[in-house]
């Protein structure tokens, strides 16, 4: 490592610190400590702001709070159009993640076992919308459908989702892939298995959580997708698309509610996601 | 047709340029134990993995019992392996692990359990049928990965290093079942291994591989006594090799030079012509270690030399001598032939050695390793 | 059928279809966007054409490059924020949590909200520093201020917060990652040579976590680049990113071919800055060596 030109300064701030009385190690750790509670406090708080200000009865988002009521909760869900964005986003998340699945789980075990011209070029393609904006995706995209004479609709947007999230699963079904013990498919096929009956009985039993936990999360990101949809979508609104357009009349607490239930449900999802991506999932 | 499995000419390049398996040409009988034996890098796993159909020899035939299966993929080949690192499927039972092969094969559910039981008791691990693999010790699962290999009845037993994770008691132990395992089936176990204790005890013969290559092949006892080259007399067992130069060569004795070493050596089929340059080879425990002066057999080679350290090894001391040559000469004496433990002599002791001329073996100089 | 066929047939049959999807979808959407960046725009619509004009404007139509300064200053100051917070708690994760289990929970707290709903915690900021919101109610509810002032929403500052916000725990992630993986012996053999705890870590720590920050700013800064949900919220009239620029041109500005030429240049800096820094990672990796 290149270190040792540094030692000099660094050595110098170090005394001065000493003498700052940074040294200590309680300091130091009580001082981290706050800091990272302070962090996560700046990650949850506006969560929980919207949770409470959904059961809030007043019509707008300020202190102090008043009644406790479910009335925000009741207005959404008689609300047509929320309820119809709602439908909507549930079938473009359901779609786009069989979309990801279907083609996010061979690309992976394309660029973990098989070797091929192009590689590193596919790679990085089929990685990049992890990076990417999804407004270049929306963008590229509606003009690939203009050149086509596709109509904009919610098929449009499942296609953009499949390109958009795709690496979700990739990218988490590739890790797990690198960790499996090829040794065990060898051991398979010795044992008399077809490929098929490999990939059925010993490959995919292996690598099935991360697939299930990435399809969650592919599905929960899907789901709240906007730059893309932005672009693609036709007349039918995504609920993000809804909610985003009613926001330009301002903010309702119909709001706080739905969000409340999608945060909510989203938590759930991930949580379990996250679960099944781990060491855990992996068993 | 009494060779269930033949390689003919096998080449295997991989990628790199690097020739992992060079023209080999072996057999293997009906029932035999035979034993790959080498470093790692010498191409012996390689072999394996092409006997199993997992990887594809550049050049070069496989045929197993009769039928030449060199281009079939590895289900489709009557052989099964045991892993180096088990290769148990974590996500089955043992039961479901040693199943396998029949259950894949179409076995009804209720005959599977039978014959799962029946080689779980063979491996003397009946009780453990319901464990997952994460349950059980590191010999416990080589034993299911036996069970599972040889629940096929396969007509050749591939065992890539099975023993090499677990420790020594444990392997010494499992050396010896696996050995009853052999006589018990009476298929053919070809085991690839680079300890060559564990190959002389268990084979019924040994192939000692380096470079991709056959150096020698034959029964522990052949190698052991007569190594083709000094590489497989330094690689099994120990030995004490000696450059020389022959200074006489007559009627099956040769006598050979190192330094101010002169020896009479029984030049075995190899008749070197005054001059050559020789590798001579000596076993540690082929030496006689006496006190300077003693008398010896006449025919005997005599070699003076002073003690320089020795090391107990229990039922043996070695002793290192010099005998006025690059390395020390090592010799190995029992202790209860010797003078037990107080008359181990001491550094700076002076000693003879005392070699007959068959203990010697003779080999031609570099070229051959 | 030899191996070297069958691998083969095995390798054509599991790549054709994610090959297809991204030939289909991203290389030929690309190529299109491309195209047109050289058209000619004739209202409502555009002629095919081969000229830089779309390009040019960026550079020459003070509109147009301040938008870009604007967002690559907003970028900065957003990477750098975040960069500046995840450290830290990362840090605290890896080497003051001793139970595993305890720092796995801590962990997947702190970056389950970067999975949840871009829109709704970009929105929630919109209620927290609006006028009448809940950082103003609370200020004059405790007295410090007389009545609710504006100037914490629809402005960079709130563009800044709530984006560092969004992109916080994409920062930890990463960091988190690289931390983990410094073997322990590492430091303590640091310690146990008589370097101090701060030293230890800027000699030590510090540089073997580049490669995790580089990842984390390069998410942060890419991302942020590409923004336009939180410019439209919480933003200003100053407030406009190279983005909501973009997302204009195909909407009420309908300039197709000028949009596409934002895009591209979009495209270009994203993929400089991935190159870069997988550059910069792989020499950090050399230095380990």
């Amino acid at each position: 490592m290149t270190v040792a030109a540094d030692i000099g300064p660094v050595a110098a701030s170090a005394g001065a610190a000493r003498r700052l009385g940074f040294h200590s190690p309680r300091f130091s750790a009580r001082a981290l400590g706050t800091a990272a509670a302070c962090v996560v406090a700046f990650l949850y708080l506006p969560i929980v702001v919207l949770v409470i200000f959904s059961f809030n009865d007043n019509t707008v988002t300020t202190l102090p709070l008043r009644d406790f009521t479910w009335r925000w909760y009741e207005a959404a869900f008689t609300n047509q159009d929320l309820l119809r964005a709602l439908g909507n986003s549930l079938y473009v998340a359901t779609a786009a993640t069989v979309i990801c699945v279907a083609f996010g789980v061979p690309a992976a075990i394309a660029l973990d076992r098989v070797d091929f011209p192009g590689k590193t070029v596919f790679r990085r393609a089929v990685l990049l919308p992890l990076v990417l904006p999804g407004l270049i995706t929306g963008i590229s995209m509606l003009n690939l459908f203009r050149v086509m004479g596709f109509n904009l609709s919610l098929e449009t947007v499942i296609l953009g989702h499949g390109t958009a999230l795709v690496s979700v699963v990739v990218t988490q079904v590739f890790a797990r892939l690198q960790r499996f013990n090829r040794r065990l498919e060898e051991a398979s096929d010795d044992l008399g298995a077809r490929p098929w009956q490999t990939f059925r009985f010993v490959t995919l039993p292996n690598i099935r959580t991360a697939i299930v936990g990435s399809s969650l999360l592919a599905f929960t990101l899907s789901f709240d997708e906007i730059p893309v949809t932005f672009f693609l979508t036709g007349r039918e609104n995504t609920l993000p698309m809804y909610i985003y357009s009613t926001l330009r009349q301002g903010i309702t607490p119909e709001i706080n509610a739905i969000g409340t239930v999608i945060v909510v449900s989203s938590l759930v999802v991930i949580f379990a996601s996250v679960y099944m991506l781990s060491d855990k999932g992996d068993r | 047709m009494s060779h269930i499995i033949e390689l003919h000419n096998l080449t295997k390049t991989f990628p790199g340029g690097i020739r992992a398996v060079d023209d080999l040409t072996f057999a293997v009988r009906e029932g035999e134990f035979v034993t790959l034996l080498g470093p790692s890098g010498c191409g012996k796993t390689t072999t394996l993995r092409l006997v199993a159909g997992f990887e594809e020899p550049d050049r070069g035939r496989i045929v197993l019992a009769g039928r030449d299966v060199t281009e079939d993929p590895p289900y489709r080949r009557a052989v099964n392996t045991v892993f180096q690192d088990y290769a148990l499927f974590p996500h089955m039972t043992v039961a479901q692990n040693v199943g396998y092969g029949l259950r894949i094969a179409g076995v009804a559910r209720e005959d599977i359990r039978g014959k799962v039981q029946d080689v779980l008791r063979m491996v003397d691990l009946l009780d453990k049928i319901d464990a997952m693999p994460a349950q059980l010790s590191g010999g416990q699962k080589q034993r299911v990965g036996l069970a599972r290999a040889i629940i096929r009845r396969p007509k050749v037993l591939l065992l890539d290093e099975p023993l090499s994770a677990l420790d020594v008691k444990l392997r010494e132990s499992m050396q010896v079942e696996l050995k009853h395992l052999h006589q018990k089936l009476g298929i053919s176990f070809v085991l690839v291994t680079h300890d060559q204790k564990e190959a002389l005890v268990m084979s019924d013969r040994v192939i000692v591989m380096d470079g991709g290559r056959i150096v020698q092949s034959g029964t522990p006892a052949e190698l052991y006594d007569h190594p083709a080259t000094p590489y497989v007399a330094d690689f099994i067992g120990t030995s004490n090799i000696v450059a020389a130069r022959v200074v006489e060569s007559a009627a099956g004795f040769i006598v050979a030079e190192a330094g101010p070493v002169r020896v009479r050596a029984e030049a075995n089929g190899f008749a070197p012509a005054g001059g050559t340059r020789v590798q001579l080879a000596v076993r540690p425990e082929r030496a006689l270690l006496v006190a300077r002066g003693t008398p010896a057999p006449a025919s005997a080679n005599r070699i003076d030399g002073t003690v320089l350290e020795s090391f107990f090894h229990g039922n043996s001391v070695r002793i290192n001598v010099d005998i006025g040559q690059r390395a020390p000469f090592m010799v190995d004496v029992q202790l209860q032939l010797a003078m037990g433990q107080a008359g181990v002599p001491d550094a700076g002791t002076p000693v003879t050695l005392v070699i007959e001329p068959s203990c010697i073996s003779v080999f031609p100089d570099a070229g051959a390793r | 059928m030899r191996l070297a066929d069958r691998r083969r047939l095995f390798a054509a049959g599991i790549l054709s279809g994610p090959l297809a999807w991204t030939l289909a979808f991203m290389f030929v959407p690309y190529a299109i966007m491309f195209t047109y960046s050289f058209y000619t725009r004739r209202f409502p619509t555009m002629v095919p054409d081969f000229q830089l004009g779309n390009y040019l404007a960026l550079f020459l139509d003070a509109q147009y490059y301040q938008v870009l300064l604007r967002t690559m200053k907003i970028a900065s100051l957003v990477t750098i924020a975040a960069v500046a917070l995840a450290y830290p708690l990362a840090y605290f994760l890896v080497f003051k949590i001793a139970s595993p289990r305890l720092r796995a929970a801590l962990y997947v707290a702190v970056v389950v909200p970067l999975w949840v709903s871009y829109l709704l915690r970009a929105y929630t900021w919109k209620t927290i520093l609006g006028s009448e919101g809940v950082l103003n109610s609370f200020l004059v509810w405790i007295g410090l201020l007389d009545e609710p002032t504006p100037l914490f929403l629809y402005n960079q500052f709130a563009m800044v917060i709530t984006l560092t916000y969004i992109f916080v725990p994409f920062c930890v992630m990463p960091i988190f990652t690289a931390l983990e993986k410094i073997p322990r012996s590492l430091i303590e053999a640091s310690k146990d040579l008589g370097v101090g705890r701060l030293r230890t870590f800027l000699a030590i720590t510090l540089p073997l976590s580049v490669p995790g920050i580089l990842a984390g700013a390069t998410f942060t800064f890419s991302l942020t680049m590409g923004d336009f949900v939180a410019p439209f919220l919480v933003g200003g009239a100053d407030g406009a990113l190279i983005a909501t620029v973009v997302q204009s041109q195909f909407g009420t500005a309908l300039n197709w071919p000028l949009g596409s030429a934002l895009s591209m240049v979009m495209l270009l800096i994203v993929l400089t800055i991935i190159t870069l820094s997988d550059r910069l990672e792989r020499a950090g990796r050399l230095d380990l060596a």
